[in-house]
């Protein structure tokens, strides 16, 4: 019930949205996300998008786990 | 971006990941001459460490204790019969999320209620319930709103949608839970021994890190908000680990791209604009002051329980112990029926049902054949 998917913002029509999530299309909700925008990646929660990802974040992390791979390699 | 999610170099950083877990939990032991325990608030959590090996593969290093964060376990018998119980009215349609058709009640079952005519539906989002009130204004509808702090605002989405479309057969009975009254009470009650939370992604993109800055500041405890992917996880432990060796208590976002500061903004307006704090019942642990919300009083048209009422007599009592279970007490196999009375096809308890209950989890994961 609470797991959200990450999905794709294909196109925005008001308060809703249409977005695909892993191959397919669906409508949701964007009252809480008033400001996403096309293209942007938002957690879907039963039918509302919840946040927007934030790329920039999801990069980072990735980096520090690389990092700890590159470490122990050389370690 | 979401390459991030089925790259093959994944299962490289996942392995040292899981590596640096391993170690510094020796390091614990060693320090500390125990285990490390941490608890898992969030029933997705409890599902994905199971789901994805993570909680085997730590046995011996760090112990994983499920916490109260499965919305259908945590609801209370009464407040499950009574939800049943709202089929035994005409023209009625129930909506719910699909977790609670097969949830025991003490004399039966939504599913039940289902095959014997009634009108009971599963729908994705409580808006879909809104959209078939529309569609049968001579019926009532009734969602069964039951969720943490990530679904209280979608409920709250569906009551706006109701009172824009001035629908007015739509209403909803709620049984909502926060957490944050609940880890207090976990808290205050120490009846398990804790070294840190792992907090949940998706309640904390609605609410916020700050707001569970009171575990560090009022309880001493280190806390990680970590979201669901195998490598989010084992990074949350590990921060976790770094955290309880040092014994420095903060709470840490590990989940960045989706978690913020504040939270939204925008989710806690709607929820607080339709909701109020109100006392709930929680199974196994009783009354939780100001634990849930439900309708304010100028929204009494949409609130089920103004609306109808159900008679319900005492819960049927069973050997169910998932009271236990979602305090962390026990773990899923100490309960005496599970996997031979109590299966994921024959359930006795909400935590056999449940997509985010711990036997559930444990029954299909972690069972020793
Ligand atoms: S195994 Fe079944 S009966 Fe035992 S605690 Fe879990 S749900 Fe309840």
């Amino acid at each position: 019930m609470c797991v959200g998917v990450p999905a794709k913002v294909l196109h925005i029509d008001g308060f809703s949205a249409l977005v695909d999530v892993m191959g397919s299309q669906m409508n949701v909700g964007i009252i809480f996300v008033p400001e996403v925008k096309i293209g942007d990646y938002v957690i879907v929660h039963a039918g509302q998008a919840m946040s927007i990802v934030d790329e920039q974040y999801a990069k980072e992390s990735l980096e520090e786990w690389r990092k700890l791979v590159d470490a122990r390699r050389d370690g | 971006m979401l390459d991030v999610m089925d790259n093959p170099t994944h299962f490289a950083l996942s392995r040292t990941l899981l590596q640096e877990v391993r170690m510094l939990a020796s390091q614990f032991q060693q320090t500390f001459g125990r285990v490390p325990s941490f608890m898992e608030v969030c029933g997705s959590h409890t599902m994905a460490l199971a789901r994805t090996g993570i909680k085997k593969a730590l046995e011996g290093y760090v112990r994983l204790i499920s916490g109260p964060g499965c919305p259908v376990c945590v609801t209370d018998q009464v407040t499950i019969d009574a939800m049943i119980s709202l089929t035994d009215g005409v023209d009625r349609i129930i909506c719910t999320f699909g977790d609670m058709m097969r949830v025991p009640g003490s004399y039966g079952t939504l599913m039940q209620a289902k095959t014997e005519g009634k009108d009971v539906r599963v729908v994705y989002s409580p808006v879909d319930a809104v959209r078939i009130a529309e569609q049968y204004p001579d019926q009532e509808v009734i969602f069964l709103g039951i969720g943490f702090e990530t679904t209280i605002p979608i409920l709250a989405a569906a009551v706006k949608e109701a009172e824009e479309k001035q629908v007015h057969n739509f209403s909803m009975w709620m049984s909502t839970k926060l957490v944050e009254p609940i880890l207090r009470q976990l808290l205050h009650d120490r009846e398990v021994l804790l070294d840190g939370f792992l907090l949940p992604g998706h309640v904390s993109m609605v609410m916020g890190r700050k707001h569970f800055e009171f575990l560090a500041t009022e309880y001493d405890m280190p806390a990680v908000i970590s979201g669901f992917e195998a490598l989010h996880m084992l990074s949350a432990i590990r921060h976790l680990l770094m955290l309880a060796l040092k014994q420095h208590a903060i709470v840490l976002n590990d989940y960045k791209s989706v978690v913020t500061e504040q939270g939204n903004k925008q989710a806690k307006y709607w929820m607080n604009h339709y909701f109020t704090l109100c006392d709930e019942a929680w199974r196994g642990i009783g009354v939780i002051s100001q634990s849930g919300m439900d309708f304010k009083k100028e929204y009494d048209q949409f609130n089920a329980k103004m609306k109808f009422s159900v008679s319900t007599r005492e819960p049927r009592r069973t050997k169910c112990r998932c009271g236990e279970v979602i305090r962390g007490l026990i773990d899923p196999p100490q309960c005496a029926l599970f996997g031979k009375a109590c299966t994921p096809l024959n359930p006795i308890g909400p935590c056999m049902v449940s997509s985010e209950g711990s036997c559930a989890a444990y029954y299909q994961y972690m069972r020793e054949e």
